[in-house]
């Protein structure tokens, strides 16, 4: 068949200097957008006095010392108990020492990732399962009030969530939801689930009923046919719409700092909190800010395929 | 196999009638056309046998069982769409499977591979079946539609245009097929299309339908040679038959209420005259044949003649009519008495 292939963009081929051109501002824009994440990533190996240097040291001597100072407390010791004890047995042994410390136990940084991640990853998953089943009831069925109630689930987004933070509070009280991480994942769901559902009826729409309809008429359930037929088919939106998501309960700093103070901190409000000798430990602030980078930068790669894929349409004549 | 019958089934979307009281049966083993023009209501009235709409007036009956309250799964109808038809997702194989899949079957992966494979060499695509449905052609991929519907080997198949986005080789290659598939079947089809020589050529039975309304329902022979009104005649015949008014040709007694006449083009009997009242105007030659445009009067006359034609532009003929189709000026058909 003898199809024309039609293109979006402008049918004038670029000219292979507009083309280097081009590619010279992306890669500047790239470079200026990463001087913040290079320079978290390198006051991350700092030590303490390189980090806080005036003017500040690019080149400078690697130290794990951040990353120590992360994952441990440490107590101030005499030189002669230090030297009582037997040799270093870790790295960050030796580093502590060298500041006449010993490491006390382990800090708070991994209880608080890990609260970060059930919270996020949990609350993704509720607010693109909740927001996938009711787009596809706005795209597929005749809903009553359907824009009005678009319109509404559309209208929780209009203010600031930080807005309704103090009734939140007073309400999470009462409830026993403060500090517990089912709240964070209620909280990030329910800012979530507009976005979700916004984003994806969009991806619906664009899914031809006749797949459904074929499949319910060869002997499939209307969800059978949603679960073979259309989730397969919503996937590149499904898989924007929970970087989105993740995004943003990863990121998410105001609330979590108001509601979570204990056993259910995230680790956003906590990472400013990592207080050394002599105020701010600005080496494991940026060694865990970097680590926090670490789960979003996986969950986009994994998904990169899905996300550049674009929808395929390609079994569809019009 | 199974028949269908529809009864004043009428089914409006807001305040536009889609369908209007259509009564249709559908016998057994019987390939049954519904032509019409776009909106005319042909799919919906599929749409409602295959339980997708729901009917606002009428029953539609199914191998004897009224269908009223059976989902779209419980029919046992197939139904093959004019387009979106693959799953992308899905190999070929899979693709063909799929029905054979699904929780209300339970047949064996051996068994569903021996299906397939059958019904993908029936269509000639065995050697596709590894394939992505997104690396087919468009013929390749309106077979592989219809093999979906083959390999369940339901009760009854439901067409809507399989053929309308396929090339004209391959619409003449596959309607062909697809007529061979049913003999050998011995399928009932309820198919639908625009295109009148499908209708012609795969037809038991056509369906005439306009603006949701069945106009007439025979064989082709009688829907070509018989027609009710002068919309159903006007749909068949290639070049369209000529609409002249009534008296305007010589042929004996008009009946009463008589305002056009049809004249097919085979109907027509041309002699060259130089006293005639008619002139050629232009010839086109098509190669296999040629359409000879003639102007008689204020009125333009097609027809057909064979390669080797005698007229040429400006020859002056006698037009001849010997099987007139009058209509009233309703358009409906009057017979003489």
């Amino acid at each position: 068949m003898s199809q024309a292939l039609t293109t979006a963009h402008s049918v004038v081929a670029p000219s292979p200097l507009s083309k280097r051109i081009a590619g010279a501002i992306v890669i500047l824009y790239a470079l200026v957008s990463m001087i913040p994440l290079a320079w978290i990533l390198m006051t991350g190996f700092k030590t303490p006095p390189d980090s806080i240097a005036y003017p500040p040291k690019i080149v400078f001597a690697p130290s794990l010392e951040g990353y120590c100072n992360l994952f441990t407390t440490r107590t101030r010791q005499t030189q002669e108990y230090i030297q009582s004890l037997g040799p270093p047995q870790t790295i960050c042994d030796e580093i502590t020492r060298k500041r006449d410390m010993v490491i006390a136990g382990p800090s708070n940084y991994v209880p608080r990732f890990w609260n970060s991640l059930v919270i996020a990853f949990g609350s993704t998953f509720f607010a693109v399962s909740l927001g996938v089943l009711s787009a596809y009831a706005f795209s597929r069925f005749r809903i009553p009030l359907a824009d009005d109630l678009l319109f509404f689930i559309l209208s929780t987004r209009m203010m600031p969530p930080i807005a309704v933070a103090i009734p939140i509070y007073l309400m999470y009280r009462k409830l026993g939801l403060s500090d517990t991480a089912l709240g964070m994942i209620l909280l990030y769901t329910a800012v979530n689930v507009s976005l979700a559902v916004w984003l994806l009826k969009g991806f619906i729409d664009e899914i031809p009923r006749e797949y459904e309809e074929a499949a319910m008429i060869d002997g499939y359930t209307r969800l059978h046919a949603f679960f073979k037929v259309v989730l397969p088919q919503a996937a590149t939106g499904i898989a924007a719409t929970a970087i989105f998501c993740l995004i943003f309960a990863w990121n998410e700093y105001a609330f979590a700092v108001l509601l979570t103070s204990g056993e259910a901190q995230t680790a956003p409000p906590f990472i400013p909190t990592i207080i050394g000798e002599g105020g701010m430990d600005w080496p494991a602030v940026g060694a865990g800010t970097t680590l926090f980078l670490v789960p979003l930068l996986v969950f986009t790669v994994l998904l990169r395929k899905h996300l550049l894929r674009g929808i395929t349409f390609g079994a569809v004549r019009k | 196999m199974a028949d269908i019958a529809l009864r004043t089934v009428t089914k409006h979307f807001r305040s536009v009638t889609a369908i209007d009281g259509l009564t249709l049966d559908i016998a057994d083993g019987e390939l049954t056309v519904l032509v019409g023009p776009t909106g005319a209501g042909k799919t919906t009235a599929l749409r409602i046998v295959a339980g997708l709409e729901k009917p606002d007036q009428g029953e539609v009956w199914i191998d004897g069982h009224n269908a009223a309250d059976l989902e779209p799964a419980a029919r046992d109808v197939t139904f093959v769409f004019q387009q979106y038809s693959l799953y992308p997702h899905l190999s070929v194989f899979d693709n063909l499977a799929f029905p054979l899949r699904s929780p209300a079957r339970r047949v064996s992966e051996p068994e569903i591979r021996k299906r397939v494979e059958e019904v993908a060499s029936l269509l000639r695509i065995a050697h596709k079946l590894a394939n992505k449905s997104t690396q087919l052609s468009g013929g390749e991929m309106q077979r592989v539609a219809i093999g979906r519907a083959l390999v369940r080997k339901p009760s009854v198949y439901l067409m809507d245009e399989p053929l309308s986005s396929l090339d004209a080789k391959l619409r003449g290659d596959l309607r062909v097929e697809l007529k061979r598939i049913q003999q050998d079947l011995g399928a009932t089809i309820l198919y639908v299309t625009h295109d009148q020589i499908e209708a012609m050529t795969m037809a038991n039975r056509i369906g005439v339908i306009d603006k949701g309304r069945l106009i007439q329902v025979g064989s082709p022979r009688q829907i070509y040679e018989d027609p009710v009104t002068l919309y159903v005649a006007q749909r068949f015949g290639q070049p369209q038959i000529n609409v002249l008014p009534a008296g305007l040709l010589p042929n004996g007694a008009l009946p009463v209420g008589a305002v056009t006449v049809g004249a097919r083009t085979e109907h027509l009997d041309l002699r060259k005259d130089g006293g005639g009242e008619a002139v050629v105007e232009w010839v086109e030659h098509l190669g296999d044949q040629n359409h000879l445009h003639v102007r008689l009067g204020a009125h333009r006359i097609t027809t057909l003649t064979p390669p080797d034609t005698p007229f040429k532009s400006g020859d002056r003929v006698a037009v001849g009519l010997t099987k007139p189709l009058y209509f009233d000026a309703q358009g409906l058909r009057v017979r003489s008495a």
